[in-house]
């Protein structure tokens, strides 16, 4: 169905020219905005290109989980909206939306992003519930990518609300000038591999041609803290290597919009 | 009866919140516009008319309009929102639908759906006022054909006075009633009224009027921000 178009992105690839004149491992441009929503304790709108997305952070209080009883939780999810997308329909996440979520999840969890020991106020009975939730707003390619620097800068923006006497969130009051303890800035590069070529941050129309992607998520020190592998085609050890490498290379371009 | 001296926010009992609009802000969408009044801020994005499914649902007479509304789960004051809409989301969507539909002309487009996502990133109360003074815009700028736009703001009551634009600790005062209205601006139509609270036939009949005068703002403002998108120097 989409031969045509796959052997003209092919040969342009050869060239190393993209759809919109980039070159393959080339990111459109990234901006990010802070504080988008005064309704959620952090937020941050983060455009790659003509994709936006949008990320708020809600905190509340709550019990720990019996396993972890010194540490806050971390929940991540993603809404992909009918709104930015002619494709995307409403009702619950689908595959995509549920992907999106966890391998976000997984950056931020695994690479310690936050220090979830200093979330706990009294050991097994109250700790900070952090809450992200990922709005795509208008979709032309890339909303792994986008998304993850979206939840990291609105990470970055929340400030703890204040507290009642009777360890509530008071909502009336203006919120503290106390930051998440943020210890990390895990960002995520996917790399995408079509025929024998390896590039990134697809546009929408690139996107359909997809055979095998990467999503790699780098921390600030260059190590890697998540993988997620898609599309149906084969990687080498060879091909995982240079895209690991590729996002390695790349990441530190992204955290620079932060 | 208590006497409301002084607005929460320092307002004149009829003075709106600072407002913005702008039309053009989802690029993927066939028209999409953003209005702010306030912190209350509702985005609206517009497909269609564009082919129906599930077909049993198709209308061989006329497109249909379809609206979703839906608050971001970070959007609301206090705790989280759940994702996934509920009752009163749906009730919102319908109401809306029904506020934007009579401007419209479908006739042309039969089996077809209109779909408007709005959606809101932060509120302050008033969301479906908003969410109907974005779709409006939105539906102009996807190119369809209308009798008129459409204008909302809610009036209501607080304590003695009748006042307009409530926000959240005005629309949450115990002693006071919300009247959220939508006016077709040239006509001066009502296409959505809804109330809770308690007020007097005279107290509704001044919010309605004061409602259908402030809609001439919002009217401006729709109308500029238009202009904006479409007029080149």
């Amino acid at each position: 169905m989409y031969q045509e178009q796959k052997a003209h992105l092919l040969r342009a690839l050869v060239k190393n020219v993209r759809y919109d004149g980039r070159k393959a491992l080339e990111f459109r441009q990234i901006t990010v905005e802070y504080g988008i929503s005064a309704s959620a304790e952090g937020s941050a709108r983060v455009r790659i290109g003509g994709t936006e997305v949008l990320a708020g952070v809600k905190l509340d209080l709550g019990k720990p989980y019996p396993d972890t009883p010194d540490k806050g939780n971390l929940m991540v999810n993603a809404e992909l909206l009918p709104m930015s997308n002619p494709k995307f329909e409403t009702g619950p996440p689908g595959e995509q939306a549920t992907e999106i979520a966890r391998v976000v999840d997984r950056a931020i969890r695994e690479s310690k992003c936050i220090d979830v020991h200093k979330l706990c106020i009294k050991e097994g009975e109250l700790v900070w519930g952090v809450n992200i939730d990922i709005c795509s707003m208008n979709d032309e390619g890339n909303l792994q990518d986008a998304a993850c620097l979206a939840a990291l800068a609105a990470l970055k923006d929340a400030r703890l609300p204040k507290m009642t006497e009777n360890n509530e969130i008071d909502y009336e009051a203006k919120k503290t000038d106390e930051k998440l303890p943020i210890a990390r800035e895990p960002v995520e590069v996917t790399v995408v591999k079509v025929g024998e070529h390896f590039f990134v941050d697809l546009l929408s129309d690139e996107e359909i041609l997809i055979e095998a992607r990467l999503t790699v998520a780098v921390t600030e020190k260059g190590t890697i803290c998540a993988l997620q592998k898609g599309g149906q085609a084969q990687l080498s050890v060879d091909d995982i290597d240079k895209m690991v490498e590729i996002a390695q290379k790349l990441a530190p371009s992204l955290r620079k919009a932060l | 009866m208590s006497v409301y001296s002084k607005r929460f926010d320092g307002r004149g009992f009829d003075e709106l919140r600072s407002m913005s609009a702008k039309v053009g802000v989802i690029p993927r969408a066939d028209g999409s516009a953003m209005f702010q009044i306030g912190k209350t801020m509702a985005y609206a994005a517009v497909y269609g008319p564009r082919d129906l499914h599930p077909k049993f649902m198709q209308n061989p007479e006329t497109g249909i309009l379809r609206v979703n509304y839906n608050m971001m789960p970070f959007s609301g004051h206090g705790n989280r929102v759940r994702p996934g809409g509920g009752r009163r989301s749906k009730e919102i969507s319908m109401v809306i639908q029904n506020a934007l539909l009579p401007v419209l002309n479908l006739k042309e487009y039969p089996n077809a759906v209109v779909d408007i996502f709005v959606e809101l990133p932060q509120t302050d109360a008033g969301t479906r006022c908003a969410a109907i003074t974005a779709a409006a815009m939105a539906l102009a700028d996807a190119g369809l054909e209308m009798k008129d736009l459409v204008c909302a703001v809610a009036a209501g009551r607080v304590m003695d006075k009748v006042v307009l634009d409530l926000n959240y600790l005005e629309d949450s005062h115990e002693d006071g009633a919300d009247i959220p209205v939508a006016i077709l601006p040239n006509s001066g139509k009502v296409t959505l009224l809804q109330m809770d609270g308690e007020v007097t036939r005279e107290q509704l009949k001044e919010a309605i009027t004061k409602a259908k005068d402030a809609c001439k703002k919002i009217y401006e403002l729709q109308k500029a921000a238009l202009k904006e998108r479409f007029v080149r120097e």
